[in-house]
């Protein structure tokens, strides 16, 4: 068998530069609308944000100078963004090591798709960093040092309470460490998976069970960790232990509507001869199953805090569904991630044909774009978040930058591992 | 002559026999009643021929019945019966999703066994045609309606000897 390579062509890459460019001119449509009618736009939302931001009242004068400014949104959606992608290039590690792990065999056949998402980790961390040092303090309420200072007027003892585990250089140790481990691990992998091209032992594929089993066993910890710090510790004071699953599971469903999306695209354009119907309707149940799985643990986190009803529980939900902004986005992500593709791949021969995956795929993946939006504004711009040609341009950038790493890193090694030893158990692959 | 009760039975060792047994034997015109295999073989269904199974249909009904139901049993229950006012909530809201939930998968689950029971002949006044034990152990059994097909019976021996069968016997049911 013949090496079978992605060919990652200029006219490829012509289009993605230019459907990227679209996005930066729509995002700079949105910051220079933004700086024209940004102050009305503060100014009429003033009223309510400051009725909300009950907590944030006395800090207020603190980043006052920030107050619905555009670069506040624009920080804001740096993170969104960036902790989506990041969470992308990181479940298509994972979804590789589950493979390893299980011992499957269907996946042979396309495995190294995902596996070039974690070509994205490195990009990722140092805008993670990046973005935090410059914006901190437009992000997260606990990084104002004026929370701390005991007997002080802004001085809350809730913050300062979690100091141990909420301060900068910790923070920054956290990040650092997710990531030089995640990176560490995906190279591993993908070392073992190309020495495999050469060589045609099983000892690469035993020694990948190995490796596998110990990056998910890091996974299972970092995924929550990086959920607390990068999504939970934006609304510092309220909490949720149902956060890290929470986080993992939209990022999962993410990941795999993007695998399946690129993989039938792939496939129309010629490549992945060895993937077929059979490999699409096990894509297509994931899909479906963490669909599932999502709305199961959106209820969990939404049933219990509703039940109890205690304010400072509450309050998140408050925020978000008596907003006038962010309450269509509520409903609309419940009915985008759970109700859409619950409905359309219930059946087997919407799992089995391309058209229904190419619909449903990118519906999924913006609802849990969305669904990060509804993570991170609220709590960074209170009422005067808003959406429109800045979030939908960044949202582009990002993601055609993402698909030019990840698309690169494809061309690199041949699309399939000639010698896995489980690509005829791919081939024959029959559901 | 009541029909379903004379059968040829054909022995195989090998599924890649069988398979191709399965497909040249009706590819001669002969319709096979059904094959007993001790696992489940890849391919086979597709060389009898069978359609796909309803039983996610089945399984639909069901559930859907068991979402029905769930919100029913509940509104009847905490609304209208005897209204209960919990912590300030609703009556109808989103503390219905558990038992909605848990109704429609057991509901669903417990539809789709009675229905693969019944359909399978396996209900409890059902009565099993044992066509050869072996099929439970080592060998691939197929069994062949003499009832159903116009050829002889030593025509049909022929065609499955030929087509790999290590033993072809015949079996009578009373019923």
């Amino acid at each position: 068998m013949t090496d079978e390579r992605f060919i990652f062509t200029a006219a490829l890459k012509k289009k993605l530069i230019i459907i990227g460019l679209v996005g930066a001119v729509m995002f700079v449509i949105g910051v220079i609308a933004l700086m024209i009618g940004g102050d009305h736009d503060s100014a009429s939302h003033g009223a309510e944000a400051a009725g909300h931001a009950a907590e944030t009242g006395g800090h207020g004068a603190v980043s006052g100078q920030h107050e619905g400014s555009w670069i506040q949104r624009v920080y804001a959606n740096l993170w969104i963004n960036n902790v989506y992608f990041a969470g992308i290039a990181l479940i298509g590690i994972f979804f590789v090591a589950l493979q390893y792990v299980a011992q499957a065999g269907w996946s042979a056949s396309f495995k190294r798709v995902p596996l070039a998402f974690g070509s994205w980790l490195p990009i990722a961390g140092l805008l993670m960093l990046v973005i935090y040092l410059v914006a901190s303090h437009d992000l997260f309420h606990w990084t104002h040092e004026d929370l701390y200072i005991e007997g002080g007027e802004h001085f809350d003892e809730i913050i300062a309470g979690k100091r141990a585990y909420l301060n900068t250089p910790f923070y920054l140790a956290r990040t650092i460490i997710y990531f030089s481990l995640w990176y560490l691990f995906y190279r591993w992998i993908r070392k073992e998976m190309v020495a495999e091209d050469l060589d045609g032992s099983t000892q690469h594929w035993k020694k990948l069970i190995g490796i596998s089993a110990g990056f998910i066993v890091i996974f299972a910890v970092s995924s929550s960790m990086s959920a607390w710090d990068w999504i939970l510790s934006i609304d510092t004071h309220w909490f949720s232990t149902m956060i890290g699953w929470y986080v993992f599971s939209s990022w999962f469903v993410t990941g795999l509507a993007v695998i399946t999306l690129i993989v039938v695209i792939l496939k129309e354009n010629g490549y992945l001869s060895l993937v077929n119907a059979n490999h699409l309707h096990d894509l297509g149940k994931f899909v479906f199953g963490f669909s599932i799985f999502w709305a199961y643990l959106w209820v969990s986190q939404y049933l219990l805090i509703y039940y109890a009803n205690i304010p400072e529980e509450s309050v998140y939900f408050v925020e978000r569904v008596t907003s006038d902004q962010y309450a269509p986005v509520f409903y609309v992500v419940l009915l985008m991630n759970f109700v859409f593709p619950f409905l359309a791949l219930m059946t087997r021969d919407a799992k089995r044909h391309a058209l229904f995956l190419k619909i449903v795929c990118p519906v999924v993946i913006i609802g849990h774009w969305l669904d990060f939006y509804l993570m991170v504004t609220p709590g960074t711009l209170k009422e005067s978040g808003g959406f429109g040609f800045l979030e939908i341009g960044m949202a582009i950038v990002f993601g055609v930058a993402f698909l030019f790493v990840v698309l690169a890193s494809l061309a690199k090694i041949p699309l399939v591992g000639k010698n896995h030893p489980m690509l005829e158990e791919s081939m024959h692959h029959n559901i | 002559m009541d029909s379903g009760k004379n059968f040829l039975v054909g022995i195989y060792e090998d599924e890649d026999v069988l398979i191709s047994a399965v497909k040249k034997i009706r590819a001669n015109g002969v319709k096979i009643h059904e094959v007993f295999t001790p696992y489940p073989v890849h391919g086979l269904d597709e060389a009898l021929g069978y359609k796909r199974t309803r039983l996610p249909i089945a399984a639909f009904m069901f559930g859907f019945l068991g979402t029905a139901l769930a919100l029913l049993i509940q509104s009847y229950m905490m609304a209208t019966d005897w209204p209960m006012i919990i912590g300030g909530k609703n009556y109808a809201s989103v503390t219905y999703v558990p038992v909605t939930f848990e109704l429609t998968v057991l509901l669903s689950a417990l539809g789709m066994v009675g229905t693969f029971l019944v359909v399978s002949n396996m209900k409890p006044w059902g009565k099993a045609r044992i066509f050869d034990e072996r099929s439970t152990d080592n060998k691939h059994v197929m069994a062949i309606d003499l009832d159903e097909n116009k050829a002889s019976t030593e025509v049909i021996t022929n065609i499955l000897n030929e087509n790999g069968a290590s033993e072809v016997k015949p079996k009578q049911f009373d019923d």
